[in-house]
């Protein structure tokens, strides 16, 4: 057998093993137990966390799953999308050799199989411990099978009634398609088919510049596949701020990504077994040829087949499950966590907003949801990275903000590093070390933010930071940088008093 | 707290003790002279457009036409040209902008009292589809009501001047180019309406908005401005607090009419700093930038800095340490974020006289002695880039002259030498209002204009 041969052979025995974990064939559901504490419908990112959660706490939970444990995030988001961002990042570290004092590789081969089988390997690998036999064995009743409301307190699973005191909906979110003329008739490819794809294709339209469409589009440019991408918006990320949104456009510049901006894509026809879509800019229109097309980035909430009427359970098609700040729906024995009701639609905080809904459920908690402090990223190169609040949200709520930014080029370590493009910026209320919020935009910026995050929780301003001796050269040590900055800039108080007792002397 | 503010005197910056070395003076009469004689050589006498460039086939830019108008009144002080002169050039341009198609259609020059940014410099009309400009607009209207306040004679030439220059400036209907009650749209294409852009953020539009605000005719609501603010950001970098924008232009096209200094809106109020101090602070930041010089550009150090909307290199990408620089051509260049691909705008830097002439003097004296014969190409170019192969040795440098960086040579350096645009326009109704409603207090605009 050829290597190659060996490589495919163990790619497929890689996505067997994730599906003998997350969707067996053949699995029996178990006998239903008279009642449940929790019943939990959707086994994503949330699902997956309250059911454990609640089982450890002794609890009596069923698991319901119509396709795979662990979701999107594990199957078809995150993992399998930061896996190829690995491999991406590695091409381009080895055309960028100069930059870092190497000699480049005299011919740099592109083996796009190579990278979807480490995905399926990756995504094998951390299947492992998200498999139903691993809930099982925790405690939890795991039905596969779709469910749907019969009443205030029960389900139907293909059949099978549950009945339940309490109840987390977290089915998450579907892709949303953009409603493009043409485009459903050409095919397209969504993150759902497009690790499936056998061969790299020559060029690639990416319809939305989200961070998904960002992320992806920059690692098919890494690829060597000639990448177009196009945004209705003036800029990228368009929630982010503006310098890091640029960034993000330089970066994918840089990597000869295709940037059109401010552009609808108007209608997609197929000509010659190729794609061509129009492109329509400032009333200009302008026409691509590609052979394959990557949409679906928006998502909407998950809520149809659900029967969420039987149940009261109030919803809208838009917004999703209607949840107080506790994650209560109109159903007081139910509640929603995750993208199915939450705007903001990443892994971390449908993971947080379950552990809410366990402590709410279960343990009389009253948590709010609108307490949490989530950070997140967008895992372009560079990375882009936010907690807590924008200037311009600190400024629509009349708090006065100020800014304590420290370039990436001022880090010792990231000179050294060669990674020296971004920044960390810090957001205070002005004259005090309360940290409102911050983005970092830096190669590893998804792993600076955290220290960020735990200082926001922690209660920790800019002046305790101060005090915590970072590790020595880190990229890390920007933080403590601009907590630097900040006392250097924060009015004298006992300083001035004993420079002037000094003087007295 | 105490306040880092201190009121500025309104003396010219130029006239401050110890500012101005030995020769400094001649030299930046020469600069600023020749910076005039763009106007006078490339302006259509038949409709007052300037060109946008001095190369070949040049259109006219609306701006151009704006700071061509303000520095007709600098020329008549310095004696470059005669007050019938200057007058007649004046006269020419409003009664064609009057006089103009306001049809909005795709190869009109107008639409609702604003102009195309770009018109063919023979017939007028909107070339290279270009966009209704709002902000080009402003600077248009700027360089009018400078005329309309310089040129106050009562002769039937100079009234009508004045007379013009009022009815174009009512005509603007800045009211309809607010978006959704909020920040004013940059501008507005016949293909497709407004386009997808606000001014947002902080930048030169500052002009605009006292120009919108203060128009008695079709004025923008006082949420414009709240709009456009409410965007700031207000940062530290480099050890310096301010009001953060990249380019240094952003710091300096509204300054070249209005006279910033010791006046302050809300948000200058609560940082205690004013508009002008912020502008010297941006400089400070320019070079300390350009001393980092992160990604190891030739020439970038104390004395060569710059960076700002310009011309510069379109050359293919070459090596520089290690990694694949492009280069942009005609960009809108800024720090710290860039882009940056190591081309200065001299321009710029001579602009940073009035905020900073204690690093901005030895710079632009750098940029004239490094070239031979000293005639200031780096000054007057649109670009220079020391990093880029160009096709003589010693790198690139823009060809020719641009006309927005010979307009801002010519009011800056006034403005630096004896305050004339300053003092004319702290005399403008319109300004002294639209300041007012943007919620300027204090300062100049405390005591009552000269009359």
């Amino acid at each position: 057998m050829t290597f190659d041969a060996v490589q495919d052979t163990e790619s497929a025995a890689d996505d067997r093993e994730r599906l003998r974990h997350v969707a067996p064939t053949g699995w029996r559901n178990p006998k239903p137990s008279r009642l449940y504490d929790l019943l939990v419908i959707g086994a994503g990112p949330a699902g997956l966390m309250a059911a454990r959660s609640a089982a450890a706490l002794g609890a009596k939970v069923a698991l319901v799953e119509r396709h795979q444990l662990g979701g999107d995030s594990l199957n078809y988001g995150s993992i399998p999308t930061k896996a190829l961002i690995r491999t991406a990042r590695m091409y381009s570290d080895m055309r960028c050799a100069a930059t870092f004092g190497a000699t480049p590789p005299a011919d740099i081969q592109v083996d796009f199989g190579a990278a979807i089988a480490r995905l399926r390997h990756v995504r094998a690998r951390v299947s492992r411990t998200h498999s139903a036999l691993c809930l099982t064995r925790q405690g939890i009743s795991v039905f596969f099978g779709a469910a749907r409301f019969t009443g205030k307190d029960a389900v139907d699973v293909d059949g099978v009634n549950l009945r339940f005191k309490k109840a987390l909906v977290a089915t998450g979110a579907l892709s949303q398609l953009p409603t493009i003329p043409g485009l459903a008739e050409a095919g397209y490819l969504t993150n759902a088919n497009l690790f499936d794809i056998g061969a790299l294709p020559a060029s690639l339209l990416v319809i939305g510049g989200g961070p998904l469409g960002c992320e992806l589009a920059q690692v098919f440019a890494r690829f060597g596949c000639r990448t177009i991408i196009a945004h209705r918006e003036p800029l990228f990320l368009p929630l982010e701020e503006r310098d890091a949104a640029q960034m993000v456009s330089d970066g994918l510049a840089r990597d000869g990504v295709e940037i059109h901006l401010n552009t609808e894509v108007a209608s997609v026809r197929v000509e010659g077994g190729r794609k061509v879509a129009e492109l329509v800019i400032d009333g200009n229109v302008a026409t691509t040829t590609v052979d394959q097309i990557l949409t679906g980035i928006g998502r909407l909430p998950a809520v149809q087949g659900l029967d969420l009427e039987a149940a009261g359970i109030a919803y809208d098609a838009l917004s999703g499950i209607h949840v107080d700040d506790f994650l209560r729906t109109t159903n007081r024995r139910v509640y929603a966590a995750g993208d199915v009701c939450l705007e903001n639609r990443y892994t971390n905080t449908a993971q947080a907003s379950a552990c809410i809904v366990v402590r709410n459920a279960l343990l009389l908690g009253r948590k709010r949801v609108s307490t949490l402090t989530v950070p997140w990223c967008t895992y372009t190169d560079p990375e882009v990275a936010h907690v807590g609040l924008y200037v311009k949200e600190a400024r629509q709520r009349g708090i006065p903000v100020k800014t304590f930014t420290i370039p990436m080029h001022d880090v010792d370590r990231a000179i050294a590093d060669s990674e020296d493009d971004g920044f960390v910026k810090i957001h205070v209320r002005e004259g005090s070390g309360h940290i409102l919020g911050a983005t970092v935009v830096a190669r590893h910026a998804g792993e600076m933010i955290n220290v960020i995050s735990l200082a926001m929780v922690a209660g920790f301003g800019l002046d305790a930071l101060d005090g915590v001796v970072h590790a020595y050269p880190t990229q890390g040590e920007a933080i403590r940088m601009a907590a630097q900055a900040y006392m250097r800039d924060r009015p004298a108080r006992w300083q001035d008093w004993l420079a002037r007792a000094w003087v007295r002397l | 707290m105490p306040s880092l503010f201190k009121s500025t005197p309104l003396a010219p910056p130029g006239k401050a003790p110890g500012v101005m070395a030995p020769g400094d003076e001649a030299m930046l009469d020469s600069l600023q002279h020749a910076a005039f004689d763009y106007f006078l050589d490339r302006t259509n006498l038949s409709n007052g457009l300037v060109a946008d460039t001095s190369r070949a086939s040049s259109p006219s830019s609306i701006a151009a036409v704006g700071f061509a108008l303000s520095g007709y009144p600098v020329g008549v002080e310095r004696g470059w040209i005669g007050r019938v002169s200057a007058v007649d050039r004046v006269l020419c341009a409003l009664r064609f902008f009057s006089q103009s198609d306001q049809s909005g259609t795709t190869t009109a020059t107008g639409f609702r009292g604003f102009y195309f940014h770009f018109l063919d410099i023979e017939t007028g009309r909107r070339v290279w589809q270009s966009e209704l400009s709002s902000i080009d607009t402003a600077l248009l209207i700027a360089g009018m009501l400078t005329a309309a306040e310089y040129f106050d004679a009562e002769s039937a030439a100079e009234t009508e001047l004045r007379h013009l220059a009022d009815a174009l400036y009512r005509r603007v209907d800045w009211h309809w180019a607010q978006r959704e009650g909020g920040a004013v749209s940059q501008g507005w294409k016949p293909e497709c309406g407004f386009l997808n852009y606000g001014w947002d953020g902080y930048n030169e539009a500052l002009l605009l908005y006292v120009l919108g605000l203060g128009s008695p005719t079709h004025p923008l609501t006082d949420a414009s401005f709240e709009a456009w603010t409410l965007t700031y950001q207000w940062e530290n970098i480099y050890g310096h607090d301010y009001l953060y924008a990249g380019p240094l232009f952003v710091h300096q096209f509204s300054h070249a009419w209005i006279d910033f200094r010791g006046i302050r809106d809300q948000f200058m109020r609560e940082k205690g700093i004013d508009y002008f101090e912020n502008s010297r602070r941006a400089t400070l930041v320019q070079r300390d930038y350009a001393i980092r010089n992160p990604r190891g550009f030739t020439g970038y150090g104390q004395d060569r800095w710059g960076l700002s909307a310009g011309d510069g290199p379109s050359v293919e990408p070459q090596a520089v340490e290690g990694r694949r620089q492009a280069f942009y051509g005609y960009a809108a260049r800024g720090v710290p974020w860039g882009p940056d691909d190591g081309t200065i705008a001299g321009a710029s830097t001579l602009a940073s006289i009035v905020f900073a002439p204690e690093i901005a003097l030895p710079a632009v004296r750098a940029m004239v002695a490094a070239r031979a014969g000293g005639h200031g190409d780096w000054v007057r170019a649109s670009g220079f880039n020391e990093t880029a192969h160009g096709p003589v040795a010693g790198g690139w440098t823009s060809e020719g002259e641009f006309a927005l960086d010979q307009g801002l040579t010519v009011l800056m350096v006034e403005n630096f030498r004896s305050g004339l645009l300053w003092r004319l326009l702290r005399d403008s109704v319109a300004i002294r209002t639209g300041l007012q409603r943007a919620g300027f207090q204090g300062g100049w605009l405390a005591t009552k204009a000269s009359g």
